[in-house]
């Protein structure tokens, strides 16, 4: 049983340049660690969390670098969320179909692995458009009993 | 600052490649910069060493993806070897192992090729 009690909620807010990735994983692993989850699983959520924004960086910005990318962390005493909110354009996890890797072998077709991996890496991956018009993504990972 | 840093080594018709750091989508072109340089001196046979690569996103796994078909079509490879258990493990959850090779020791790869070449 994890023994955590403290609640915290980080926020990191970037532009949306691949060079940032480095900033945005030491913010989850600082708060992963602070979890105390297991190197396993931090590397993990680190992973997911890159992927998230890589997707941003290249679809929702299509690698304009002057878009905000909002990230925050909320930890309560079961769950350790994630919510990556950008301004870009929308993006529809429904339409990337579930990578076969045999397929994408043959076809040399390179994407959608973020999203199979995020999927993979985290508990739950949650999309979708705020009131105000933006994106939200979820990544949500329940604490090891 | 991502940390990331390619070299590129031969053996005697097999390319080297090692790779240390962090591979992701801000560091993926410069991996697919020495790729480019191998196709264009017809470089076929590739061991990439990861014995010093610490993260891979899957900017990075593209990058052996978009290139190890055309390797294979002229008779060449992209093998893997010395991966960190962290790093296989991502390789793993795609199915990689299934389709690429995978040795422990880069010497292992080497002379994978060079079996292959006098048989």
């Amino acid at each position: 049983m994890n023994q955590l009690n403290k609640n915290f909620e980080k926020v990191l807010i970037i532009k949306s340049t691949t060079e940032n990735l480095s900033r945005v994983r030491e913010f989850t692993r600082q708060a992963a660690e602070e979890c105390k989850f297991s190197e396993d699983t931090i590397e993990k959520i680190v992973l997911a969390v890159d992927e998230a924004c890589t997707n941003i960086i290249k679809h929702a910005y299509n690698y304009s670098p002057d878009g905000i990318i909002n990230l925050s962390i909320k930890v309560n005493n079961d769950k350790f969320i994630v919510t990556i909110i950008d301004n870009g354009l929308h993006f529809n996890p429904e339409l990337v179909p579930e990578p076969n890797i045999q397929e994408y072998y043959k076809q040399k077709k390179i994407g959608g692995l973020g999203m199979y991996l995020m999927k993979k890496l985290m508990d739950e991956v949650k999309y979708s458009t705020l009131s105000d018009n933006r994106n939200q993504v979820v990544l949500v990972k329940y604490f090891e009993r | 600052m991502a940390d990331f840093n390619v070299n590129l080594r031969c053996f005697e018709s097999v390319s080297i490649i090692d790779v240390k750091g962090y591979l992701d989508a801000h560091t993926a072109p410069e991996l697919e910069n020495v790729f480019n340089k191998l196709l264009n001196e017809k470089k076929f046979r590739v061991v990439v060493n990861f014995n010093e690569l610490n993260y891979i996103s899957s900017a990075g796994l593209g990058v052996f993806m978009a290139y190890i078909e055309t390797m294979r079509q002229n008779n060449g490879d992209i093998k893997f070897s010395n991966l960190k258990d962290n790093v296989y493990n991502i390789f793993d959850l795609l199915g990689f192992p299934l389709l690429y090779e995978f040795y422990k020791d880069e010497k292992e790869a080497i002379n994978k090729f060079i079996e292959q070449e006098k048989s």
